[in-house]
């Protein structure tokens, strides 16, 4: 094999099977374009099979390639549409051995504005590939000149934030809890309690859509009443994010149509409506002035595992161009799945101007996000008003942290549960700025907060040992080294 | 009921103190300091009266300057809501980053929520503030003067002592001018 896989001309297009390396999906001496779509894989082949030929097998399987040669290629100037794989390097330790390959797709190679189509061709075939043990797709590099075909959010932080007329201090909600079996009335008690105790938002949950215990229209009316009497007797724009997904596009206009009569400000969606759906719901919610949340249903079936999916970053990017206000992204401390650096990186994707490069976060390469608005990241699972400094610490200002059980388990009730929570955020803020160092002296914060503020001293009693301390499953290759300053 | 916009209204009244590390930390930033008063406080009202053109150009140790203009506004406006705003000009930010309140009316009286019945069980929702039945400047037991589109602060340079940027009738136009351009109609 030559220096970039291509070998002499004649055997190239000669019939029958030949390795994908040779036929020009594996090239060393590429160096990317600035206008190519760029894409890490965790690779793990299959015994025997040589890494740099399961590389440029991913790379041709992504692209133009299929199982032998075709002589049509030479109708194309094919070289422009193969993709190159031009770095494999092996992860150190890992066993079986896996490898990260870096490979190139031209730009051409996909519809502009169309995250549908990119996931088709790069997510599309490559994951059931007999001659690999697992794949995964850990991070992928958008040029601007792909990212500017697409809208992004509807909005994004900034505008929410002016809407909201809320700055400063992260925003809070809670989904209504039991998620499923209350009638609309009660359903609407638990969104007012909420929401006057402090709360600037509630959310229907994933799998809240229409049942027969709770038709959709009908929640939609009792939680509208609930937000608009939580506003008068606060003086706060509050929300209720109503969830809009349903069985096809068509019933989820309808749905959103209704939630903008009755003036709500937010809608959500589920993942599972899937990218085509999501897309047409984000230009909706563009032009009726709506906030789009998504709730990330189903990722963890393929986000989760270190070595076979896609990474949730690389969802998270592809959210943020398909256009979202809202996506949930991991907590840290809470109850659902998050290495601290992981999480990092997928808060970096939502809410920064340009990603650098940094294999603690688990991102492989610069993002210039060409003025895509940003994503308001969404905390959430498990956990409570004791973890204030830590959440605060973790996530920052621009987030949503939502507490279901944190408000609505409260011993003294809803609105006392939100009352704790909005508390102890605010409490810790001040201390912030005042230049507390409120991660150390978060729980002394928080008690002297509690002091006349009996439902956060209730909170901090009730859920005062409760932690989810398990080993993360997706972790970083690298992990910074402690230095004697730190 | 108690009006609970902006970053502290859950914890206590900040004193004064408290307020000059506010801005200390927005200083410490690099974010402009805006004094904001309204009498009008309904949740969207997102344009409150300016007391002064915002403060750029403080260096982080001259929070006490920008203190200076709460305790103006403050003083001329003790009975109307009163925030601190903090903005940041920064590429991509271009946005307000904090906001509190620092002074609130005596008594608070709030919103009443009217419904207009539609069809098919829709409801449609007003937010009105009990306050603003009566005109801007004469609610919260505040009496006589009318509010002028005056800069406040740029009245109060001109006529020391005076407490408020109006005329003694009511009259923005009856105010002494701050300048030869008069106030103007428009």
């Amino acid at each position: 094999m030559s220096e970039n896989g291509a070998g002499d001309t004649k055997d190239r297009w000669a019939a029958g099977v030949t390795p994908y390396a040779e036929m020009g999906y594996w090239n060393a001496d590429y160096e990317p374009k600035d206008t190519d779509v760029l894409c890490a894989f965790r690779i793990t082949p299959q015994e025997g099979v040589d890494a740099i030929e399961a590389a440029a097998a991913v790379a041709g399987e992504s692209s133009t390639a299929t199982w032998t040669v075709v002589w049509t290629d030479r109708l194309t100037p094919h070289e422009h549409y193969q993709a190159k794989a031009y770095s494999v390097e092996e992860v150190q330790g890992s066993e079986p051995k896996q490898y990260i390959a870096k490979i190139a797709y031209d730009i051409d190679l996909f519809e502009e504005g169309s995250v549908a189509n990119l996931t088709s061709s790069i997510i599309g075939n490559v994951f059931g590939f007999k001659a690999l043990k697992a794949l995964r797709l850990e991070d992928m590099r958008i040029p601007p000149q792909y990212l500017k075909t697409f809208q992004g959010p509807p909005h994004g932080i900034i505008m929410e934030r002016e809407y909201l007329d809320k700055f400063g201090r992260p925003l809070l909600g809670a989904t209504t809890k039991p998620k499923l079996g209350l009638s609309a009335k009660n359903y609407g008690r638990v969104v007012y309690e909420a929401l006057r105790g402090g709360l600037d938002f509630t959310k229907d949950d994933e799998n809240i859509n229409s049942q027969p215990f709770m038709r959709w229209r009908d929640r939609y009316i009792h939680a509208m009443e609930a937000v608009n009497r939580a506003s008068a007797v606060t003086g706060e724009v509050k929300g209720h994010y109503l969830n809009v997904t349903a069985a096809s596009m068509e019933e989820m206009y309808e749905r959103a149509e209704f939630a903008k009569e009755l003036g709500s400000i937010i809608i959500m969606q589920d993942l599972t409506v899937g990218y085509v759906a999501m897309q047409s719901m984000s230009k909706w919610a563009r032009a009726n002035g709506m906030i789009l949340h998504l709730h990330r249903a189903g990722h963890g079936t393929y986000t989760r595992q270190k070595t076979h999916g896609v990474s949730f970053r690389v969802i998270a990017k592809w959210c943020r161009m398909i256009g979202v206000d809202h996506i949930h992204a991991g907590t840290v401390v809470g109850k659902l799945e998050g290495d601290p650096g992981m999480i990092r990186g997928y808060y970096d994707v939502c809410r920064e101007r340009f990603n650098k490069a940094n294999p603690e976060t688990g991102l492989y390469f610069d993002q210039d996000w060409a003025s895509l608005a940003r994503v308001m990241p969404v905390a959430s699972g498990g956990i409570h008003a004791g973890q204030m400094h830590q959440l605060l610490h973790y996530l920052g200002e621009d987030t949503v942290l939502q507490f279901g059980g944190g408000t609505i388990g409260h011993p003294m009730g809803i609105a006392a549960g939100a009352t704790a929570n909005r508390v102890a955020v605010e409490a810790m803020i001040k201390a912030r700025n005042e230049g507390a160092d409120y991660y150390a002296d978060g729980p002394d914060i928080l008690h002297e907060a509690a002091k006349g503020v009996p439902e956060l001293g209730s909170a901090l009693e009730v859920w005062k040992d409760i932690t989810f301390d398990f080993e993360s499953t997706d972790t970083a290759d690298v992990t910074a080294t402690p230095t004697t300053t730190s | 009921m108690r009006i609970t916009q902006g970053q502290f209204s859950f914890l206590d009244e900040l004193t004064d103190e408290e307020i000059e590390a506010q801005i200390s930390y927005a200083l410490s930033n690099d974010w402009a300091i805006m004094v904001e008063y309204t009498d009008d406080p309904h949740p969207r009202n997102n344009l409150w009266e300016m007391w002064k053109a915002p403060a750029f150009d403080l260096e982080p140790d001259e929070a006490g300057e920008a203190m200076k203009d709460v305790v103006a506004c403050r003083e001329a406006y003790p009975n109307h809501y009163v925030k601190v705003v903090a903005y940041d000009a920064s590429l991509g930010r271009q946005t307000s980053a904090m906001s509190f309140i620092v002074n609130r009316p005596a008594e608070e009286p709030g919103f009443r929520l009217e419904r207009q019945e539609k069809r098919d069980r829709q409801m449609h929702y007003t937010i009105q503030a009990y306050s603003a039945q009566d005109a801007m400047g004469r609610r919260y037991g505040n009496e006589g003067d009318l509010a002028s589109t005056r800069d406040p602060a740029a009245v109060q340079d001109a006529t020391p002592g005076r407490d408020s940027p109006l005329g003694a009738n009511g009259s923005a136009a009856e105010a002494e001018p701050a300048s030869d351009e008069g106030v103007g109609d428009s």
